[in-house]
């Protein structure tokens, strides 16, 4: 009997191959870089692999644990012993991780093996991942267009079959956002639920580690490996961590679950088709025996605002540390400890960084603290206050990911603002610290010309992603919720065209 | 209230320790005058009566025991050191 390409595989499918040992995790191995060797040159997802370190892994490795065998793509801003760190920065070009981030110990823990570190905004600050100092990395479902960000090498190698799932990290929206663009489920665990210990520091009060997977079971897998108190992050919440894989409801009944849809989420400049596709969802949902009542998030409209004053001020602190001192570059034969610096920061931050840099030291200095910085985050406090009293009536959220499906590459670069737009839906899920999922829900129909003196018309597909939100450690309701939605669809069995995979 | 006139970006980028070009000066100007005139919505905002939130889910008094334990070796933390001598980091000169 023939079955697909092992790349084409999900991760509880691939799992349960491996444990009736019907492939061994080195024919696993092989067929991945097999994969990867093929499409990778297209997409570029990809900032580094060692294929020879996760052989040695693979060979060693029990695929009776819960991920055994599984090997995993690292978002190159979670450190990989041994391996290159670089936020696709040219600041880290050199960095080689001398320890584990927690989440790659307990991955290893579970049996997975991250073999490969994947491309992303600089300090994942970005939602296009054109901010990388690196490469562009291209959506699988259209080469023209970016895969999202700041995530966006783990989803478009994820979405390519080029990995069978991901690590990314979601600030304002980092995992949802690509996981959206590039028709993948990506999940932004409650803020603390997730260590951060290892992972390189953007905004720390909203960072969150969260997986991107194929399915909704895959990210529940990632999940419960990887979530749980740290004693080495003082923010990490010290609550038990369920088996997110045995609470996915199989009958797949939502009866009962109330579903919020926020009045506020309807703003203007959303796409037509992706307000139909969120709306069909909906309805689907509806279909599954879910309740749908109005609520409210009044402040909204003040999120971006509030967002990038706090993740930039937090940014200008926590970026402080590249000085060129003991690790990262270092400018040549500075005259003074000032030229030293200046320059090394100059030479090694990218335009993002410094405008956040910039952004973050001014709404910190004095005399615009108050103003800026205080302001920002009381709004951020009213914020935190529509999503409790919301969720007094609801127990899930219901919303698109991104108000426009992926854009064209450098259609955005020079106007930061309307890139940093891109994250109204999301942005507010970290800055109240709840959980949030985002599933395929339809795709857009994109024609472009993509030959103007021939007048061909290109018919891409274009994936959209319907986004839930949940109550802090409420992440086996949304797990729940998304899995009964994606059971009841046939989205999650689409494939870009460039991932199909002839057996 | 402060006003988005009021950055200024060549100062800013030195208190920063970050050097920058005129021509980024420049950019940067114009498109952070942006952002501010953006976020200055967040005047409309009655706030008299709201604490400053810092985190979402706080936790309170962490603590551990004063242990000591290993980390890394002075190989290890020096291992992406950008100039290193005798188990070292060279730095700059800070004092004549």
């Amino acid at each position: 009997m023939s079955r697909p390409a092992l790349p084409a595989l999900n991760i509880a499918d691939l799992q349960s191959l491996l444990r009736r040992r019907e492939v061994s995790p080195r024919e696993v191995l092989d067929a991945l870089q097999a994969r990867i060797e093929d499409i990778d040159p297209k997409v570029e997802a990809y900032l580094s692999i060692d294929f020879e370190a996760a052989a040695r892994e693979a060979e060693k490795v029990d695929v009776d644990l819960p991920l055994g065998g599984v090997p995993i793509a690292i978002k190159d801003i979670i450190n990989v012993e041994g391996q290159p760190c670089t936020c696709a920065s040219k600041i880290l070009r050199n960095y080689r991780a001398p320890y584990d981030a927690t989440v790659i110990r307990k991955l290893r823990a579970a049996g997975a093996i991250p073999f490969g570190k994947t491309n992303m905004d600089e300090f994942a600050m970005g939602s296009s991942t054109e901010n990388s100092r690196v490469k562009l990395t291209r959506n699988p479902w259209d080469l023209s267009r970016v895969p999202g960000g700041s995530s966006g090498g783990s989803a478009a190698a994820v979405a390519a079959d080029a990995a069978f799932g991901g690590l990314g990290t979601d600030t304002g929206g980092s995992i949802r956002q690509p996981a959206a663009l590039s028709g993948i489920v990506g999940v932004k665990p409650t803020y603390g639920r997730v260590s951060r210990f290892g992972v390189v520091a953007f905004a720390s009060s909203l960072d969150q580690v969260g997986p991107l997977t194929k399915t909704v079971r895959d990210a529940a897998l990632i999940m419960t490996a990887i979530a749980g108190h740290d004693p080495q992050d003082s923010t990490s919440l010290n609550e038990p961590v369920p088996d997110y894989v045995a609470m996915l409801n199989s009958n797949g009944n939502l009866k009962g679950v109330r579903l919020g849809l926020p009045k506020e989420y309807m703003v203007e400049g959303i796409d037509p088709q992706v307000k139909a596709a969120v709306d069909a969802a909906v309805k689907q949902l509806q279909s599954l025996g879910a309740e749908i009542i109005d609520v409210s998030l009044p402040h909204t409209d003040y999120g971006i605002a509030v967002y990038y004053f706090l993740a930039t001020a937090e940014a200008s602190a926590n970026l402080a540390r590249f000085d060129g001192v003991r690790y990262g570059h270092r400018a040549e034969n500075p005259k003074d400890l000032l030229d030293h610096y200046g320059r090394t920061r100059d030479e090694g931050f990218g335009a993002e960084v410094k405008r956040r840099i910039i952004l973050g030291t001014y709404v910190l200095s004095s005399g615009y603290y108050d103003a800026y910085y205080l302001r920002a985050q009381k709004v951020r406090e009213l914020i935190r206050q529509d999503f409790a009293k919301a969720f007094e009536k609801a127990d899930a959220i219901v919303s698109p990911t991104s108000p426009v499906p992926a854009f064209k590459l450098g259609e955005r670069t020079a106007d930061p603002l309307q890139m940093y737009l891109a994250d109204i839906f999301t942005n507010t899920g970290n800055l109240a610290g709840i959980c949030g999922i985002s599933v395929l829900c339809g795709f857009a129909k994109s024609a472009s010309r993509t030959d103007s003196s021939r007048g061909e018309i290109d018919n891409k597909q274009l994936p959209i992603g319907l986004q839930l939100l949940g109550k802090a450690l409420d992440e086996a309701r949304i797990l729940q919720i998304a899995h009964a939605y994606e059971q009841s669809t046939d989205w999650h069995k689409a494939r870009p065209p460039l991932a199909k995979i002839e057996n | 209230m402060a006003d988005p006139s009021d950055l200024d970006v060549a100062y800013v980028a030195k208190l920063a320790r970050l050097n920058l070009t005129g021509e980024e000066t420049c950019l940067f100007q114009k498109q952070l005058s942006d952002v501010l005139k953006y976020a200055a919505k967040l005047r409309e905002v009655d706030v008299s009566r709201v604490e400053a939130a810092a985190h979402a889910i706080p936790v309170f008094n962490v603590f551990r025991e004063d242990e000591p334990r290993d980390w890394f070796t002075a190989e290890q933390a020096l291992s992406n050191a950008p100039h290193k001598a005798n188990n070292l980091f060279i730095v700059t000169k800070v004092v004549e």
